[in-house]
């Protein structure tokens, strides 16, 4: 499944009524080690349907960088039912992100 | 059994396996993380020969995928270990074990951390080790930086323009890094330098809140503070091969500029190795040094009394 483009808009929709469980990848245009961790996270997304893969960029999307208390990226944080999991800042390699993705 | 091992996928190791596959050698690069090493953290590099503008993240995947394309085989895989035989060295990764006639060490250095309690848990809530990727967090907030070095100073200069108000700290009473950038930053009026304190503490709930300074004459003064920049050098990444190669007393490998280590067969190439200029255009000719000289020793090979 392709990774989404979440903003307030569609937040709501996409995270927390989503039946999946949500990976949002909090990132920014200008941030090298999301962009290297995106190339990672769209190998995983056509992988793995388990799990909705969102990106939020924290230049265009600052309210919800703040919702979620975002002060470093990359940033991952898994969501179910709408409830934060667990998070994990900075850049991980593959294995690590499947790890964190959780069965 | 592959013609030669690469530890490291950044811009040192990436060269060497181009110049190791132009002259045909099959070439393994082992990489524990990502490809690019820490160029990737670069927003834009100015000053790599030719490309005026080009980011750390572009350079990389250029990089991987040129060495791709030419044959290299690059698997993500942590070495633990690493074995020098006469002949044949053999590494040992998290997952497998790999042969090799040849290696080349290319594993650069990681940040160096403060070594304080709950450190670890605060990154990203609150301390950081970089500030060009972070800082624009902290806007109109109170951040510190400690370090002495070059990188310091750039942290604290760029952050000036950023937060409100932004502290210096230093364990010594004067600065390694440049005096222009110094000068540039005593400039600024929202910078306090705090001289001869070592940070001694770090205060949290489930962010930072503040930090515990101790001075030399062990005066102790709590700074609050919403973020903190380390920027106290780095640490090269020896520990897979440290038992078997010379180091200097800093952990870098000892080699001239023909990227040889004590060990025959094995050389080494980038941040890793003992000199003075670290930089991206020295780490990819070191890349091609060591592996133009990896070739030699392959070629070598033939001849028995060579090993002996």
């Amino acid at each position: 499944m392709e990774i989404i483009n979440v903003g307030k808009d569609n937040f709501d929709k996409e995270v927390l009524n989503s039946e999946k469980k949500v990976l949002i990848d909090f990132n920014a245009n200008w941030c090298g080690p999301c962009r290297m961790l995106r190339r990672i996270l769209d190998e995983i997304s056509t992988e793995n349907n388990n799990v909705k893969i969102v990106s939020i960029n924290i230049d265009n999307e600052e309210d919800l960088a703040r919702e979620y208390g975002v002060m470093s990226i990359p940033c991952l944080v898994l969501v179910e039912k709408g409830q934060e999991i667990r998070r994990s800042v900075g850049l991980m390699p593959k294995e690590e992100v499947i790890k964190f993705i959780g069965e | 059994m592959y013609d030669l091992i690469i530890v490291g996928a950044g811009p040192a190791g990436l060269t060497a396996a181009i110049y190791a596959r132009r002259a045909n050698k099959s070439v393994l690069v082992l990489e524990a993380k990502t490809y690019g090493g820490q160029i990737i953290n670069t927003l834009d590099i100015e000053n790599y020969p030719v490309e005026r503008h080009i980011s750390g993240f572009d350079f990389a995947d250029k990089l991987y995928n040129q060495a791709k394309d030419m044959g290299a085989i690059i698997k993500f895989e942590k070495v633990v270990e690493v074995k020098n035989g006469r002949l044949k060295k053999t590494i040992i990764t998290s997952k497998n074990k790999y042969e090799a006639k040849a290696i080349i060490l290319a594993t650069g250095s990681e940040n160096r951390k403060l070594g304080l309690s709950k450190e670890e848990d605060l990154i990203g809530k609150g301390i950081s080790y970089c500030a060009t990727c972070d800082g624009a967090f902290y806007k109109d907030r109170v951040v510190a930086v400690v370090g002495g070095g070059n990188t310091a100073l750039e942290d604290a200069l760029y952050l000036t323009d950023i937060a409100k108000k932004v502290y210096l700290i230093h364990r010594r009473d004067s600065f390694r890094g440049d005096e222009q950038t110094l000068n540039l930053l005593k400039k600024k009026n929202n910078i306090t330098f705090i001289y001869n304190s070592n940070i001694t503490k770090l205060i949290s709930d489930d962010k930072l809140k503040g930090i515990e300074i101790t001075n030399k004459d062990n005066k102790k003064e709590v700074l609050d503070i919403d973020g903190l920049f380390v920027a106290i050098g780095r640490l090269p990444e020896n520990e897979n091969f440290r038992k078997i190669i010379k180091l200097d007393e800093a952990g870098y490998i000892i080699a001239k500029e023909d990227c040889h280590t004590n060990k025959k067969g094995i050389f080494c190439a980038g941040d890793i190795r003992v000199k003075n200029v670290r930089q991206l255009v020295t780490a990819t000719s070191d890349g091609a040094i060591a592996a133009t000289e990896a070739v030699k020793y392959l070629n070598n090979l033939k001849d028995w009394n060579y090993v002996k």
